[in-house]
């Protein structure tokens, strides 16, 4: 899929992420966690793989946790990509 | 067995994920009222996601959808019942054409995922006049139907009415919905109690809705569930009692008796009934006869 505009979703409430999605050339992934020290390769990683499984081969993302689970942080890139998409 | 089905809206992820810890028997991930207009994707997904990848055992899982008069509902339906739900809740049905309608999708998507027939089920949320009216051919409309719920707040707007605790605006709507749905054979869930820190009036509304034959109560907040779990499990004495009459019963067969009283009262077909419901639910919850 094709990002063609400055998208977002989530919040930045307790359990959520909020994701920010733009065009670009390639991937670039910056995550703000509390938890990026422990967990910041594995957050890294889920949304990696919603980036493929969504087909996005080009996009600047930005994950701001807010000690999300992983299901969250999937739906809430999901999100930012459909939205991005359209 | 659902004695209380505590509403979360649906693209609250704090609520979302806690939802099994928090002693309701159903949980309702709700994509409509809850969810703002502009955020009606993000819920659809998120709720997706937590269905995939969470375990809610011991939970059921039950999804409110948006009216079938709404852009949402037929995505609703395509992203959530991969993940079998429990029961699919369909706001604002008025007709049995409304069940018809939302039964025919359902079936398309259950022949496009490979998945049998009426795996997932449908209660209808009946909140308008003309629901009201309609609820036994509503109840009876399709195999699917497993139950009718009763949402007060959206009826008492259509009836020009104020809401009050003491609920005498819906007294006519709580009791025809139970005797359409008893008579159509599914199951009946009272509205929820508003008030959230109105302890004493959970109680006394969750013990009307019970005596008057509804099946469960939902809830809106999870201070109210406990209330609505006492409320519509059986006591102690009414256990015991019904091991009584099966007791009482298998004697008379025993005896060669046709009919046989116990304490003074007659037990026929009824009181059996009742006794067999009162063990299996007892036993659902792990109850033990007291004595």
């Amino acid at each position: 899929m094709e990002i063609k505009k400055l998208a977002s979703a989530g919040t930045m409430e307790s359990s959520d992420a909020y994701v920010e999605i733009e065009p670009a050339t390639g991937l670039e992934i910056t995550l703000e966690s509390v938890v990026s020290q422990q967990f910041g390769d594995s957050i890294r990683q889920v949304v990696r793989d919603v980036l493929t499984e969504q087909g996005v081969e080009n996009a600047k993302i930005r994950v701001v946790d807010r000690g999300a689970l992983e299901c969250v942080i999937r739906a809430r890139v999901e999100t930012a990509i459909v939205r991005g998409g359209n | 067995m659902r004695r209380s089905m505590l509403f979360l809206p649906g693209n609250n992820p704090n609520m979302l994920i806690n939802g099994n810890c928090l002693g309701s028997d159903a949980i309702i991930f709700d994509l409509e009222d809850a969810v703002a207009p502009d955020q009606k994707d993000a819920a659809r997904i998120l709720v997706r996601n937590t269905m995939k990848y969470m375990d809610f055992r011991g939970c059921e899982i039950i999804v409110r959808i948006n009216s079938i008069d709404t852009p949402y509902w037929k995505q609703d339906l395509d992203e959530i019942m991969p993940h079998r739900p429990g029961l699919i809740l369909v706001p604002k049905t008025c007709s049995a054409a409304d069940v018809l309608e939302a039964d025919a999708y359902m079936t398309q998507v259950e022949e496009k995922l490979g998945m049998e027939k009426n795996t997932v089920g449908l209660m209808p949320l009946i909140e308008t006049a003309l629901g009201v009216e309609n609820a036994f051919s509503i109840a009876s409309a399709t195999k699917r139907v497993k139950a009718l719920f009763l949402g007060a707040e959206d009826l008492t707007a259509d009836l020009q009415c104020k809401r009050t605790k003491e609920s005498r605006e819906i007294e006519y709507a709580r009791t025809r919905l139970v005797v359409a749905a008893r008579a159509a054979g599914v199951d009946v869930y009272d509205t929820p109690f508003t008030d959230v820190n109105d302890d004493e009036g959970i109680q006394v509304d969750a013990a009307l809705a019970k005596a008057l034959g509804f099946t469960g109560k939902a809830s809106i907040s999870p201070r109210h569930v406990e209330v609505i779990n006492a409320v519509f499990s059986p006591t102690q004495k009414e256990v015991d009692y019904a091991y009584e009459v099966l007791e009482a019963i298998a004697l008379a067969k025993e005896q060669g008796k046709g009919a046989i009283s116990l304490y003074g009262k007659m037990i026929d077909a009824p009181i059996v009934n009742r006794a067999k419901q009162t063990i299996a639910m007892a036993e659902a919850l792990g109850m033990e006869r007291g004595m």
